[in-house]
Parts: C-alpha cells; structure tokens; sequence
C-alpha cells in the first residue's frame, strides 16, 4: 500500500507572493531589455547610415506602437535597474529581514514608476515642443 | 592520491569548473551598468527628437564617445551572463541548450560589434 507523501509545491497551486513575483520579474525584464537592445542597435545604426537613413529611423520611432513598445521597456529597464541594486545589497549581506525584503520590493516597484513618469514626461514634452 | 591540498582543488572550480568566475563578472558589469546606463537615458534627453546633425555631434563628443563605447561592452557582456543562467536553469534539452547558448553568444558578440563599429563610424565622422 503506498502511503501518500508530501510533495514540494508545485506552481500552480503555490499562490504568489510579492517575493516570487519579483523574482521572476527581474528574469522577465531582463529578457525584454535583451530583446529591447534592438531598437537601441537600429537607432545607433540609423545615426552611422547618414542623414537620410536616420530621418527613416524618426519616422519609425515616431510611431505610437513603437513608443508604447519603448515606454514598456524604459519601466523594464528602472525594475531592472532598481530591483539589481537591492539584488547587490543582498549579495552585500544587507536586507535580508523579512520586513526589509517586502520594503524594498514595494519601494523598487514604486520607484521604477515614478522613473518612467519622469523620463517619459521629458520624452513627451520635448517631441511636443519639437513639432 | 593526489598530493594537491583541498584548497588547491577546489580554487577556482565548483561544479561549473570555473568557480566565481561568471558569478563575479555578472556583478561586476551590473555595477558598470548602474552608473553607465542612468548616464545614458538621462543624457539621451538632450538629443530625443534632434535632427541628425544634432545626435552626430553629440555622439562625437570625445566624453560621450568613450562612455557609449564602456555603455556598449558592460551592456552585451552583461546581457550574455544574464541569458545563460536563464538557458542554464529553464531549458533541459541537451542539443537545444547548446543551439540557445551558441545564439546567445552570437548575438551579444554581433550586437557589441555592431554598437562600437557605429559609434566609432559617427566619432570619427566616416560617412
């Protein structure tokens, strides 16, 4: 007769927590950002190509499924960033207090917001001001 | 027997036969990213929406030349790190991890070439 044993969680019945989903997140983000170098590439390459190459590039840019792409990638590079600096912190041997841990999550998520409200309200005013 | 102490071993091995090797330079490029990457997107603000002439000069600056080509080498190195452990932990498939980890490393290679050739082409004003 098999008696049934405990087994470890398995995701999908493991509810999420703050921990994990910024855990995976980071990976996530870090996937997107790769993928995001390129648009990076093809604007540098653009730039190189000369003047009419690059005014090819604008008009790509200007696109508003391509901004929305880069608003998307701009917020994955502060998460990116910010959740980095407290994976450094931890590495350092600080914030590993279960408090600290949810502190800082919520102030990385916070934080990489306001970055991306603030770089995307220059990014705005200035091609507003522009045409 | 070997005479060799077990510190001896075990430096600079573990199970991945190359010890804290990538563990550090992972870190390393992250801290050369914080500072490179934020001088960056702050910097691009002043050249979002300028006319070509405006971002070549710009890029031709000698202090913004050398920063986008450290920006172009922490960023690929970092980005090819990040995407093996990733391979590494998710995807169990012998041949398709090789084929992954190959592409990767392609990528990162071409992407890092193609940065610097661009930058340098726009700096010393090749067109």
């Amino acid at each position: 007769m098999s008696r049934s044993k405990p087994l470890s969680p398995h995701l999908q019945v493991y509810r999420p927590q703050l921990t994990s989903v910024l855990s995976i997140t980071h990976r996530l983000t870090g996937i997107a950002l790769s993928a995001g170098t390129v648009l990076i590439l093809y604007w540098l390459v653009s730039a190189a190509g000369g003047a009419d190459r690059y005014a090819a590039a604008q008009t790509f840019f200007a696109c508003w499924l391509v901004k929305l792409a880069l608003a998307a990638w701009t917020w994955a590079f502060f998460y990116h960033l910010c959740n980095g600096i407290r994976h450094l912190a931890w590495d350092a041997g600080y914030g590993f207090d279960l408090k600290q841990v949810y502190r800082s999550g919520y102030a990385v998520v916070l934080a990489s917001l306001v970055m991306t409200g603030l770089i995307w309200a220059c990014v705005l005013s200035k091609l507003g001001g522009a045409a | 027997m070997s005479l060799r102490s077990e510190l001896g071993r075990v430096k600079g091995l573990g199970s991945a036969k190359e010890g804290v090797g990538h563990w550090k330079l992972q870190r390393l490029t992250a801290i050369a990213l914080i500072v490179l990457s934020l001088w960056f997107v702050t910097a691009l603000m002043s050249v979002v929406g300028a006319p070509h002439a405006e971002v070549v000069a710009w890029v031709g600056e000698t202090h913004v030349t050398v920063l986008l080509l450290a920006l172009s080498l922490a960023l690929f190195w970092h980005l090819q790190l990040g995407l093996q452990v990733v391979i590494e932990d998710y995807v169990h498939t012998p041949w398709l991890q090789i084929a992954l980890q190959l592409a990767v490393r392609t990528f990162a290679a071409l992407g890092a070439l193609l940065a610097i050739v661009s930058i340098l082409k726009i700096s010393l004003g090749v067109n």
